[in-house]
């Protein structure tokens, strides 16, 4: 029984976390949080990654210890020399399954068993086969698709697992351009990683106030939080067997908890939204996309 | 003299199509009346008789058409993508402008002898992901997405063996293409799924005293000052505000324009300049590639750019070389 449930994943976090924030989280991600993968790496920005680089070993060997699946993710948006050979560092190291997020890495990951992360876009039976003959053994699909796209690809996967991003901030948009950077008046050479300031993005909104974006760094995130915890049984029905919560800050443990309980029929859906709209003070759920609605609307 | 570079021009209709030929262009651009690419906008593009017909008057000319299939095929709703294929190689187009891996493995296995190119909407920014599309699909041309700075252009040129194209003049996208959701998060049609940005099925204008504001779905995205021009509500050209203060975080209203850096991407090993606009009328097609159909001869013999005003037809009637230039970043 419990093998076949569907898997909790947590997604790498998007945000510039200070190191020891980030290593306080996973130790207590590895100790109490029913999680069964999770994703490690910076995604979003190559000047990031020096700064968590020399603690991964330590934080995937307590991740493992507690008897979770490790995945390394990489860069999504790749153009320097120096972020390629990040890339071709990962596929030479096979330690550990590997997430690619840009097409590079889907080349150089050709052949052996990786994840295809949600910045790589999967939006169909012809892509989701090629990649499946390429090496992919799980795609996280994009986060734009509606239910009737999602069962349509749960069909055709075959072998290939699915995953689907079910909490968190929704990645949106990267460029090359820091607009965090852009905020203060700087370029992204001389950020002063300014995005450290915001643990959860900085909050954009429209000249009448109304929020709409966060931005973080090069990427944009959603102001929204999407939150599929009632969409569970319709996932869990299309056979999509892995249902990935982004890290924000917030009190993650929690937040897996309810997945975890609503997923194993602990609790009913509507309770477990309730619970988690007690852990998300800073903006309102949504969930439009699944619905085939903009993504920032929320149907309950 | 040096080989002009091939100047790849927009047509989102007939009369502009007959335009670009007539104002020299090397190759016009175009798509299918539906989802099936990125410029999906109500009462433009071809259908099928149509691009019949303007593929005899562009050949008969010695000018070659593109066809853009660069959506992403809907999950369980293959047939119109697959079809547009394979009416755009039976009507004899010179090459498919592809985005889709899936589309791309195809028009690969069912027209191997068409060129394919790959789309700005693919993304490919690294000589990696340029190496994968070449060698999983027999790609001849790069369309690069408008991250790469000139000098970034010139080393991937040093290390691939297709051909690239970049954006030389229109409508810039500040997000990496092909990775926007932006639209789609405010109004539900996007780029990737839809062929749509900021759709004008979503856009409204309202009077407020003396302001005029602009909305997309339930968004403000710009207020303007009495007489001052209301732009388009192109989502990411907004006035937003962060940490209390309002801006174009994004980007100002501008367009992009390189007509002065055509030396430089010549010698960065580029192949050909794409113009944006097939949302644009025949008037601007005219203008822009007439002005760019000087410049890049001009540059093949060593020469400097002849002066034009392309000022009335840009956006904002600002200009910006966007991320050629390493600041802008």
């Amino acid at each position: 029984m419990a093998t076949h449930a569907t898997k909790l994943t947590l997604g790498p976090i998007l945000f510039h976390w200070p190191a020891e924030r980030k290593r306080d989280f996973y130790a207590r991600i590895a100790d109490e949080a029913p999680i069964d993968t999770v994703y490690l790496g910076e995604v979003v920005c190559s000047k990031r990654a020096p700064f968590f680089d020399s603690w991964l070993p330590e934080v995937a060997a307590k991740l493992e210890r507690a008897g979770k699946k490790v995945v390394f993710s990489t860069l999504a948006l790749v153009m320097s020399e120096r972020e390629i050979e990040a890339v071709r560092a990962m596929a030479e190291d096979s330690g550990f399954l590997v997430e690619a997020n840009d097409i590079s890495a889907v080349r150089l990951f050709a052949g052996r068993p990786h994840v295809i992360g949600p910045f790589v876009n999967v939006y169909n039976e012809g892509t989701l086969r090629y990649l499946a003959r390429n090496g992919a053994t799980r795609v996280v699909l994009s986060n734009e698709l509606p239910a009737h796209s999602l069962a349509a690809l749960a069909e055709a996967a075959g072998n290939v697992e699915l995953e689907v991003q079910a909490f968190g901030r929704l990645p949106l948009a990267l460029s090359a351009r820091c607009y965090h950077a852009r905020s203060r008046g700087l370029h992204k050479d001389s950020c002063q990683y300014v995005c450290a300031d915001d643990l959860g993005g900085m909050p954009l909104k429209t000249l009448d106030e109304k929020p709409f974006f966060a931005v973080n760094g090069i990427q944009t995130l959603s102001y929204t939080v999407c939150n599929l915890v009632q969409e569970l049984g319709a996932l869990r029905d299309m056979t999509i067997g892995y249902v990935r919560l982004w890290p924000q800050a917030v009190d993650m443990v929690a937040v897996a908890d309810v997945f975890r309980s609503v997923l194993d029929g602990k609790t009913e859906a509507r309770e477990g939204e309730a619970i988690l709209s007690r852990h998300v003070d800073f903006a309102p759920f949504s969930n439009g996309y699944f619905h085939g609605r903009e993504g920032a609307a929320y149907a309950q | 003299m040096a080989e002009p570079l091939e100047l790849v021009c927009p047509a989102g209709a007939p009369a502009a199509l007959r335009a670009a030929v007539d104002a020299g262009a090397d190759v016009v651009y175009v798509g299918f009346r539906d989802q099936t690419n990125a410029r999906n906008f109500p009462g433009l593009n071809f259908s099928r008789s149509e691009l019949r017909d303007g593929l005899a008057y562009a050949h008969d000319r010695g000018t070659r058409v593109y066809v853009a299939i660069n959506t992403l095929p809907e999950a369980g709703n293959p047939d119109p993508w697959h079809r547009a294929v394979d009416d755009a190689a039976a009507l004899g187009c010179d090459a498919l402008i592809l985005a889709d891996i899936g589309l791309l493995d195809y028009a690969a296995s069912h027209h191997a002898g068409l060129r394919r190119h790959l789309s700005v909407q693919a993304s490919a920014s690294n000589v990696e992901s340029i190496r994968f599309y070449q060698e999983a699909f027999g790609v001849q041309r790069v369309v690069l997405p408008r991250v790469l700075t000139v000098a970034e252009i010139a080393e991937l040129n040093a290390q691939i063996t297709v051909e690239t194209e970049v954006f030389a003049f229109g409508g810039l996208c500040v997000m990496a293409e092909g990775r926007c959701a932006l639209s789609s998060y405010a109004t539900g049609q996007s780029p990737n799924v839809q062929g749509v940005c900021s759709p004008a099925s979503h856009v409204r204008y309202e009077r407020r005293g003396d302001e005029m504001v602009s909305h997309l779905g339930d968004y403000t995205i710009n207020v303007f000052a009495d007489g001052e021009p209301a732009g388009y509500p192109t989502l990411c050209k907004g006035r937003f505000v962060a940490a209390g203060r309002a801006s174009y975080i994004f980007e100002e209203p501008t367009s992009l324009n390189v007509i002065d850096s055509i030396p430089d991407l010549m010698a960065a090993g580029v192949k050909a300049l794409k113009i944006e606009g097939r949302q644009r009328g025949r008037a601007y097609v005219s203008q822009v590639v007439s002005a760019f159909r000087k410049a890049v001869d001009a540059a093949a013999r060593g020469e400097p750019a002849p002066a034009c005003d392309l000022g009335s037809v840009t956006e904002g009637q600002r200009n910006t070389t966007g991320a050629y230039a390493k600041d802008w970043r």
